[in-house]
């Protein structure tokens, strides 16, 4: 079957969601991340590979961390980046996205870094783009964000190595979080043994299983003797109608808290893909205490995406590569 | 395709020639940097070497590997299997051996050069390499060498790793498809 995301000759092309993307790609982005870490830490930030390259962010829907890591990640790698915000650019005079596409491209874009509250929106601009042109989804409704997924199995195995021995909980709303979706993409296709979701029955999609995670929606009985613990933000503004209870009663049950914590192993990791909601999904303490990897998450993040757009721009369509 | 392999120089040989020539180099402020993933090979071979005759300090040292600085990516993008540089100290004032296994067209060493000046600026560079091999296409060449060869563009040499461990030469044939990958690469 066709993958929209490789050449035919296997390379990456565009990078739209994690599902279909084989073990050898992810570790191909993983490996050439953990080359530029590095980078951050010398005198000059930067280096040359995209010289002379356009990127432009397309943020149809909010974000702060994701649009400027994604700049920070252009600029280190050289390249000129635009940043378009919807509300301030011609769609909110009636442009259609392609047009939007198809003016940036007009004034020589080369890369386009989507993100949309209506899934599917970056595979339908992959669908349109001449083939030079490639698209990273930063975010499709309730799809998927590769490289947030990326990004948090870099930092697993920054601090747990051997993915091949790990027990990992993802804690939340699994049900509107693209996040999720591709974290347990990531995970079983890089061979973590045990993936388990841990939520109530109204966050969970329908069929969660079909995944091969294993469902529990007792945060005690989930929790046990896990090696990471990866938080899922509340997403308030994605939720029509009460699913919920309270914030209150949502920390009680299924907020990490330091008692919670314990039963994970003693050396068990913490992520959250941020924004946090403190008292809500997550406890100050816990945030900020020793078992939390949320700020290396947001250094690593860097990484992850000039590795990403470091391998995309040099990708040729296949018969073009010498 | 692969040429007759007796005639190959002693890689061995060279790297004990090498760290004569670089002994006289190395002064306090001496730090020497490998280019990966030969010139990796060649430093950790000197580096042993000079500590059994100047026992009085450690030489630093660190490893470049330039995929984020060549001149080829756009044709040929980014390999997998590239390796962190790893520069842990301050190259600021330092003299830097800058250390590559076969020299060939000298677009390794722009790129090494420019990938060093990003971690701060050296009191100077000088480059030496196992073997010059000929067929420089920049204003640039090793100081120092062990041996110079003058093989034909069509000829790849290489430094392996052999299964003892030991390091050895390889010299391939480049058919005329593979011939400008290669040719930009060494």
């Amino acid at each position: 079957m066709h993958n929209p995301q490789l050449y035919s000759d296997g390379q990456l092309r565009h990078l739209l969601s994690i599902e279909g993307l084989p073990k050898k790609i992810l570790n191909q982005i993983l490996d050439t991340a953990e080359s530029f870490v590095g980078v951050a830490e010398r005198e000059v930030k930067k280096v040359p590979l995209l010289r002379g390259k356009t990127v432009c962010n397309l943020f149809f829907e909010n974000s702060t961390r994701t649009r400027t890591t994604f700049e920070i990640a252009a600029k280190r790698l050289s390249a000129d980046v635009i940043s378009l915000n919807v509300n301030t650019s011609s769609q909110s005079k009636g442009e259609t996205i392609l047009d939007t596409v198809d003016n940036l491209i007009a004034m020589h874009a080369d890369m386009f870094v989507v993100r949309h509250a209506q899934s599917g929106a970056a595979h339908f601009i992959a669908k349109h783009v001449p083939e030079h042109i490639h698209i990273i989804n930063a975010g499709d409704g309730r799809h998927s964000h590769p490289t947030q997924g990326l990004l948090d199995v870099f930092t697993i195995r920054k601090y747990k190595p051997d993915l091949h021995n790990l027990r990992v909980a993802i804690v939340g709303d699994i049900l509107h979080s693209r996040v999720a979706r591709s974290e347990i993409h990531a995970l079983t296709t890089l061979g973590v043994p045990e993936v388990r979701v841990i939520a109530p029955k109204t966050l969970l999609p329908a069929e969660v299983e079909k995944l091969g995670v294993h469902v529990y929606h007792d945060m005690r009985a989930g929790l046990k003797d896990v090696d990471v613990i990866m938080m899922l933000r509340l997403q308030n503004e994605r939720m029509s109608g009460a699913m919920l209870p309270s914030a209150q009663e949502y920390f009680k049950t299924y907020g990490l808290t330091q008692e919670k914590l314990i039963l994970a192993k003693p050396d068990a990791i913490v992520l959250h893909p941020g924004p946090m909601n403190r008292g809500v999904e997550i406890d100050s303490g816990v945030a900020d205490g020793q078992q939390s990897v949320i700020l290396p998450q947001v250094t690593y993040g860097i990484a992850i995406r000039m590795a990403v757009m470091a391998i995309l721009a040099g990708g040729q369509p296949s018969g073009n590569q010498s | 395709m692969t040429t007759d392999q007796s005639q190959l120089p002693d890689a061995e040989a060279l790297i004990n020639i090498l760290a004569d020539k670089l002994q006289p180099l190395l002064q306090k402020n001496t730090a020497l940097v490998g280019i990966q993933s030969g010139g990796v090979w060649v430093m950790q071979r000197l580096l042993a070497k000079l500590a059994k005759t100047m026992a009085t300090h450690t030489i630093e040292h660190g490893t470049l590997d330039v995929s984020f600085y060549r001149d080829d990516y756009a044709k040929r993008g980014l390999k997998p299997g590239n390796q962190p540089s790893q520069i842990a100290f301050d190259v600021e004032n330092k003299h830097i051996i800058l250390i590559d296994d076969v020299f060939f067209t000298g677009r390794t060493t722009r790129a090494a050069m420019n990938e060093l000046f990003d971690y701060g600026r050296p009191a100077s560079i000088t480059l030496i390499a196992l073997v010059n091999r000929g067929g420089r296409e920049l204003p640039i060449s090793p100081q120092i060498t062990a041996m110079d060869l003058s093989l034909k563009p069509t000829e790849n040499l290489q430094l392996i790793q052999l299964a003892d461990g030991q390091l050895g030469f390889t010299l391939k044939l480049l058919t005329p498809s593979n011939h400008q990958a290669v040719s930009k690469h060494a």
